[in-house]
Protein backbone atom coordinates (compact mmCIF):
# COMPACT_ATOMS: atom_id res chain seq x y z
CA UNK A 1 0.00 0.00 0.00
CA UNK A 2 2.91 2.03 1.13
CA UNK A 3 4.45 4.51 -1.81
CA UNK A 4 1.62 5.68 -3.91
CA UNK A 5 -1.01 7.47 -1.41
CA UNK A 6 -1.52 10.55 -2.35
CA UNK A 7 -0.75 13.06 0.94
CA UNK A 8 -4.00 15.01 0.47
CA UNK A 9 -7.45 14.38 -1.08
CA UNK A 10 -9.28 17.13 -1.61
CA UNK A 11 -8.07 18.88 1.48
CA UNK A 12 -7.90 16.25 3.22
CA UNK A 13 -4.75 13.88 4.03
CA UNK A 14 -6.30 10.13 2.36
CA UNK A 15 -7.35 7.57 4.18
CA UNK A 16 -5.04 5.28 3.10
CA UNK A 17 -1.94 7.80 4.49
CA UNK A 18 -1.88 5.61 7.43
CA UNK A 19 -0.56 3.09 5.90
CA UNK A 20 2.68 4.83 5.00
CA UNK A 21 5.66 3.40 6.45
CA UNK A 22 8.14 5.68 8.52
CA UNK A 23 11.90 4.83 8.75
CA UNK A 24 12.99 5.23 11.79
CA UNK A 25 16.55 4.13 11.08
CA UNK A 26 17.64 4.49 7.08
CA UNK A 27 19.70 1.32 6.07
CA UNK A 28 20.72 1.22 2.86
CA UNK A 29 22.80 -1.75 1.62
CA UNK A 30 23.57 -2.17 -2.19
CA UNK A 31 20.33 0.31 -3.35
CA UNK A 32 18.12 -2.56 -1.49
CA UNK A 33 16.19 -0.92 1.13
CA UNK A 34 16.86 -2.43 4.32
CA UNK A 35 15.20 0.58 6.78
CA UNK A 36 14.24 0.24 10.10
CA UNK A 37 10.45 0.79 9.71
CA UNK A 38 7.38 1.20 12.00
CA UNK A 39 6.38 -1.69 11.01
CA UNK A 40 9.30 -3.81 12.11
CA UNK A 41 9.51 -1.35 15.29
CA UNK A 42 5.82 -2.57 16.15
CA UNK A 43 6.82 -5.98 15.32
CA UNK A 44 9.82 -5.77 17.69
CA UNK A 45 7.91 -4.09 20.38
CA UNK A 46 5.05 -6.65 20.49
CA UNK A 47 7.33 -9.57 20.48
CA UNK A 48 9.19 -7.87 23.69
CA UNK A 49 5.97 -7.01 24.96
CA UNK A 50 4.66 -10.80 24.85
CA UNK A 51 7.99 -11.73 26.03
CA UNK A 52 8.25 -9.61 28.88
CA UNK A 53 4.63 -9.86 30.07
CA UNK A 54 4.42 -13.88 30.50
CA UNK A 55 7.53 -14.05 31.87
CA UNK A 56 7.40 -11.50 34.76
CA UNK A 57 3.77 -12.54 35.23
CA UNK A 58 4.12 -15.88 36.00
CA UNK A 59 7.66 -15.48 37.72
CA UNK A 60 5.55 -15.58 41.25
CA UNK A 61 3.89 -18.78 40.93
CA UNK A 62 1.74 -17.81 42.93
CA UNK A 63 -0.92 -21.52 44.19
CA UNK A 64 -3.81 -18.21 44.06
CA UNK A 65 -2.99 -16.46 40.95
CA UNK A 66 -2.23 -12.41 41.03
CA UNK A 67 -4.03 -10.50 38.73
CA UNK A 68 -1.40 -10.13 36.22
CA UNK A 69 -0.69 -13.75 36.58
CA UNK A 70 -4.39 -15.12 35.77
CA UNK A 71 -4.61 -12.94 32.76
CA UNK A 72 -1.51 -14.73 31.35
CA UNK A 73 -3.16 -18.26 32.43
CA UNK A 74 -6.20 -17.38 31.14
CA UNK A 75 -4.75 -16.47 27.60
CA UNK A 76 -2.81 -19.81 27.93
CA UNK A 77 -5.43 -22.21 28.66
CA UNK A 78 -7.65 -20.36 26.02
CA UNK A 79 -5.31 -21.63 23.34
CA UNK A 80 -4.34 -24.88 25.03
CA UNK A 81 -8.19 -25.48 25.23
CA UNK A 82 -8.80 -24.72 21.34
CA UNK A 83 -5.86 -26.83 20.50
CA UNK A 84 -7.04 -29.98 23.02
CA UNK A 85 -10.45 -29.03 21.33
CA UNK A 86 -9.75 -28.65 17.80
CA UNK A 87 -6.01 -31.05 16.92
CA UNK A 88 -6.27 -33.50 20.46
CA UNK A 89 -3.49 -34.49 22.50
CA UNK A 90 -1.18 -34.87 19.54
CA UNK A 91 -1.30 -31.40 18.96
CA UNK A 92 0.27 -30.70 22.18
CA UNK A 93 4.05 -30.61 20.58
CA UNK A 94 2.64 -27.51 18.53
CA UNK A 95 1.02 -25.62 21.13
CA UNK A 96 4.41 -22.95 21.57
CA UNK A 97 3.75 -21.94 18.06
CA UNK A 98 0.09 -21.82 17.97
CA UNK A 99 0.48 -19.61 21.40
CA UNK A 100 3.24 -17.46 20.14
CA UNK A 101 1.53 -17.06 16.38
CA UNK A 102 -1.96 -16.17 18.55
CA UNK A 103 0.03 -13.84 21.10
CA UNK A 104 1.99 -11.62 17.98
CA UNK A 105 -0.93 -11.22 16.44
CA UNK A 106 -3.22 -10.46 18.92
CA UNK A 107 -0.79 -7.75 19.83
CA UNK A 108 -0.05 -6.86 16.65
CA UNK A 109 -3.57 -6.34 15.72
CA UNK A 110 -4.54 -4.05 19.39
CA UNK A 111 -0.92 -1.73 18.74
CA UNK A 112 -3.01 -0.79 15.69
CA UNK A 113 -5.90 1.33 18.16
CA UNK A 114 -3.21 2.89 19.95
CA UNK A 115 -3.93 6.94 19.42
CA UNK A 116 -0.50 8.05 18.53
CA UNK A 117 -1.54 9.59 15.06
CA UNK A 118 1.22 8.92 12.44
CA UNK A 119 3.24 7.23 14.79
CA UNK A 120 0.92 4.10 15.44
CA UNK A 121 1.26 1.24 12.84
CA UNK A 122 -0.57 -1.80 12.44
CA UNK A 123 1.59 -4.27 11.24
CA UNK A 124 -0.47 -6.76 10.19
CA UNK A 125 -2.30 -4.64 7.46
CA UNK A 126 1.01 -5.37 5.09
CA UNK A 127 0.00 -8.15 3.12
CA UNK A 128 3.66 -9.40 3.29
CA UNK A 129 3.29 -9.58 7.27
CA UNK A 130 0.29 -11.62 7.06
CA UNK A 131 1.60 -13.68 4.73
CA UNK A 132 4.43 -14.67 5.58
CA UNK A 133 2.56 -15.93 8.48
CA UNK A 134 0.51 -18.00 6.85
CA UNK A 135 3.02 -19.21 4.47
CA UNK A 136 5.09 -20.76 7.68
CA UNK A 137 2.34 -21.93 8.81
CA UNK A 138 0.99 -23.80 5.25
CA UNK A 139 4.61 -25.22 4.85
CA UNK A 140 5.38 -26.65 8.31
CA UNK A 141 1.84 -28.40 8.12
CA UNK A 142 2.20 -29.60 5.11
CA UNK A 143 5.69 -30.72 5.93
CA UNK A 144 4.40 -32.43 9.07
CA UNK A 145 1.74 -34.30 7.00
CA UNK A 146 4.18 -35.53 4.43
CA UNK A 147 6.51 -36.62 7.50
CA UNK A 148 3.59 -38.36 9.55
CA UNK A 149 1.98 -39.93 6.37
CA UNK A 150 4.36 -40.14 3.62
CA UNK A 151 2.76 -40.37 0.22
CA UNK A 152 -0.31 -41.56 2.02
CA UNK A 153 -0.80 -37.82 2.44
CA UNK A 154 -2.13 -37.39 -1.16
CA UNK A 155 -5.50 -39.47 -0.42
CA UNK A 156 -6.16 -36.29 1.33
CA UNK A 157 -7.01 -34.82 -1.84
CA UNK A 158 -9.85 -37.68 -2.82
CA UNK A 159 -12.35 -37.35 -0.15
CA UNK A 160 -13.02 -40.78 1.16
CA UNK A 161 -16.16 -42.26 -0.43
CA UNK A 162 -16.80 -40.42 -2.80
CA UNK A 163 -17.40 -42.45 -6.73
CA UNK A 164 -14.29 -43.30 -7.92
CA UNK A 165 -15.43 -41.55 -11.23
CA UNK A 166 -16.00 -38.41 -9.49
CA UNK A 167 -12.23 -37.74 -9.26
CA UNK A 168 -11.20 -35.84 -12.28
CA UNK A 169 -13.38 -33.01 -10.80
CA UNK A 170 -12.71 -33.57 -6.89
CA UNK A 171 -8.69 -33.80 -7.04
CA UNK A 172 -8.60 -30.39 -8.85
CA UNK A 173 -10.83 -28.81 -6.50
CA UNK A 174 -9.40 -30.30 -3.29
CA UNK A 175 -5.85 -29.25 -4.52
CA UNK A 176 -7.25 -25.51 -5.64
CA UNK A 177 -8.55 -25.53 -2.15
CA UNK A 178 -5.52 -26.80 -0.42
CA UNK A 179 -3.24 -24.24 -2.20
CA UNK A 180 -5.90 -21.49 -1.74
CA UNK A 181 -5.28 -21.84 1.91
CA UNK A 182 -2.39 -19.30 2.73
CA UNK A 183 -3.83 -16.71 0.09
CA UNK A 184 -7.20 -17.05 2.48
CA UNK A 185 -5.63 -17.02 5.89
CA UNK A 186 -3.55 -14.15 4.92
CA UNK A 187 -5.89 -11.85 2.55
CA UNK A 188 -8.22 -12.10 5.98
CA UNK A 189 -6.19 -10.92 8.20
CA UNK A 190 -4.48 -8.50 6.02
CA UNK A 191 -8.28 -7.02 4.36
CA UNK A 192 -9.90 -6.76 8.27
CA UNK A 193 -7.27 -4.79 9.78
CA UNK A 194 -6.66 -2.54 6.44
CA UNK A 195 -10.41 -1.94 5.98
CA UNK A 196 -11.70 -1.29 9.33
CA UNK A 197 -8.44 1.28 9.68
CA UNK A 198 -9.41 3.09 6.46
CA UNK A 199 -13.12 2.78 7.22
CA UNK A 200 -11.96 4.48 10.84
CA UNK A 201 -10.34 7.28 8.95
CA UNK A 202 -12.76 8.11 6.51
CA UNK A 203 -15.88 8.49 9.11
CA UNK A 204 -12.69 11.11 11.04
CA UNK A 205 -12.75 12.85 8.16
CA UNK A 206 -16.27 12.82 8.13
CA UNK A 207 -16.35 14.72 11.44
CA UNK A 208 -14.21 16.93 10.68
CA UNK A 209 -15.92 17.74 7.19
CA UNK A 210 -19.46 18.10 8.69
CA UNK A 211 -18.30 20.97 11.03
CA UNK A 212 -21.08 20.57 14.01
CA UNK A 213 -22.89 18.57 12.46
CA UNK A 214 -19.96 15.83 12.43
CA UNK A 215 -21.53 15.18 15.96
CA UNK A 216 -23.67 11.99 14.12
CA UNK A 217 -20.22 10.37 12.57
CA UNK A 218 -18.59 10.88 16.00
CA UNK A 219 -20.87 8.96 17.53
CA UNK A 220 -20.50 6.06 14.78
CA UNK A 221 -16.68 6.60 15.01
CA UNK A 222 -17.00 5.65 19.23
CA UNK A 223 -19.41 2.27 17.95
CA UNK A 224 -16.41 1.93 15.25
CA UNK A 225 -13.67 2.08 17.39
CA UNK A 226 -15.26 -0.56 19.62
CA UNK A 227 -16.08 -2.35 17.36
CA UNK A 228 -12.27 -2.03 15.75
CA UNK A 229 -11.03 -3.79 19.20
CA UNK A 230 -13.62 -6.30 19.13
CA UNK A 231 -12.14 -6.73 15.25
CA UNK A 232 -8.99 -7.58 16.42
CA UNK A 233 -9.17 -10.00 19.00
CA UNK A 234 -11.40 -12.01 16.87
CA UNK A 235 -8.89 -12.02 14.04
CA UNK A 236 -6.28 -13.24 16.30
CA UNK A 237 -8.54 -15.58 17.33
CA UNK A 238 -9.43 -17.15 13.81
CA UNK A 239 -6.31 -16.69 12.61
CA UNK A 240 -4.79 -19.03 14.98
CA UNK A 241 -7.98 -21.66 14.93
CA UNK A 242 -7.54 -21.91 11.52
CA UNK A 243 -4.03 -22.78 12.05
CA UNK A 244 -5.41 -25.43 14.23
CA UNK A 245 -8.29 -26.71 11.79
CA UNK A 246 -5.15 -27.25 9.14
CA UNK A 247 -3.28 -29.02 11.51
CA UNK A 248 -5.64 -31.57 12.48
CA UNK A 249 -6.11 -32.00 8.73
CA UNK A 250 -2.76 -32.75 8.60
CA UNK A 251 -2.15 -35.23 11.23
CA UNK A 252 -5.36 -37.08 11.18
CA UNK A 253 -6.55 -36.49 7.12
CA UNK A 254 -10.20 -36.53 6.54
CA UNK B 1 -16.68 9.22 -18.98
CA UNK B 2 -14.52 11.06 -16.60
CA UNK B 3 -12.18 8.56 -14.96
CA UNK B 4 -13.12 10.28 -11.29
CA UNK B 5 -16.79 9.30 -12.09
CA UNK B 6 -15.73 5.42 -13.33
CA UNK B 7 -13.79 5.26 -10.34
CA UNK B 8 -17.15 6.08 -7.64
CA UNK B 9 -19.29 3.99 -10.36
CA UNK B 10 -16.86 1.05 -9.54
CA UNK B 11 -16.33 1.43 -6.09
CA UNK B 12 -20.23 1.49 -5.39
CA UNK B 13 -20.79 -1.82 -7.86
CA UNK B 14 -17.79 -3.39 -6.23
CA UNK B 15 -19.72 -3.07 -2.58
CA UNK B 16 -22.97 -5.06 -3.80
CA UNK B 17 -21.11 -8.22 -2.46
CA UNK B 18 -22.13 -6.38 0.74
CA UNK B 19 -26.01 -7.80 -0.45
CA UNK B 20 -24.93 -11.65 0.00
CA UNK B 21 -23.16 -10.97 3.38
CA UNK B 22 -25.73 -9.42 5.10
CA UNK B 23 -28.09 -12.58 4.26
CA UNK B 24 -25.15 -14.52 5.38
CA UNK B 25 -24.81 -12.60 8.42
CA UNK B 26 -28.12 -12.47 9.69
CA UNK B 27 -28.65 -16.25 8.94
CA UNK B 28 -25.95 -17.65 10.84
CA UNK B 29 -27.39 -15.11 13.69
CA UNK B 30 -30.88 -16.04 13.12
CA UNK B 31 -29.57 -19.99 13.10
CA UNK B 32 -27.35 -19.36 16.36
CA UNK B 33 -30.90 -17.83 18.64
CA UNK B 34 -32.78 -20.36 17.10
CA UNK B 35 -30.14 -23.26 18.08
CA UNK B 36 -29.38 -21.93 21.48
CA UNK B 37 -33.09 -21.62 22.40
CA UNK B 38 -33.98 -24.86 21.24
CA UNK B 39 -30.90 -26.33 23.47
CA UNK B 40 -29.83 -23.32 25.71
CA UNK B 41 -27.15 -25.77 27.40
CA UNK B 42 -25.30 -26.05 24.44
CA UNK B 43 -24.78 -22.00 24.19
CA UNK B 44 -20.76 -22.08 25.30
CA UNK B 45 -19.86 -24.27 22.42
CA UNK B 46 -22.47 -23.27 19.81
CA UNK B 47 -21.81 -19.59 20.49
CA UNK B 48 -17.98 -19.76 20.01
CA UNK B 49 -18.98 -21.87 16.11
CA UNK B 50 -21.36 -18.86 15.17
CA UNK B 51 -18.45 -15.85 16.12
CA UNK B 52 -15.84 -18.18 13.71
CA UNK B 53 -18.96 -17.92 10.88
CA UNK B 54 -19.47 -14.18 11.83
CA UNK B 55 -15.97 -13.46 11.30
CA UNK B 56 -15.23 -15.64 8.07
CA UNK B 57 -18.70 -14.24 6.07
CA UNK B 58 -17.79 -10.36 7.24
CA UNK B 59 -14.12 -11.56 6.22
CA UNK B 60 -16.07 -11.58 2.44
CA UNK B 61 -17.40 -7.95 3.12
CA UNK B 62 -13.98 -6.76 3.62
CA UNK B 63 -12.63 -8.21 0.98
CA UNK B 64 -15.41 -6.09 -1.29
CA UNK B 65 -14.69 -3.15 0.45
CA UNK B 66 -10.68 -3.39 0.10
CA UNK B 67 -11.30 -3.25 -3.69
CA UNK B 68 -13.82 0.05 -3.15
CA UNK B 69 -11.28 1.43 -1.31
CA UNK B 70 -8.53 -0.28 -3.61
CA UNK B 71 -10.69 1.72 -6.65
CA UNK B 72 -11.01 5.19 -4.96
CA UNK B 73 -7.68 5.76 -3.32
CA UNK B 74 -5.02 3.33 -4.35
Amino acid sequence: MAGNASPTEGGFPSPVEQFHLLDIVEVNVGGLDLSFTTSAFYMMASAILVGTFLVQSTKGRHLVPTRLQSMAELSYEFIAGMVRDNVGSEGRPYFPFIFSLFMFILVGNLFGMLPFGHYTYTFTSQIIVTFAMAMAVFVGVTVIALMKHGLHFFTFFFPAGAPIYMAPLLIPIEILSYLSRPVSLSVRLFANMMAGHTMMKVFGTFVVMLGVFGVAPMLVLVALTGFEILVAILQAYVFTILTCIYLNDALHLH
Amino acid sequence: MDVEAAKMIGAGIAVIALMGVGVGIGNIFSTLIASIARNPAARNEVFGIGILGFALTEAVALFALLIAFLILFA
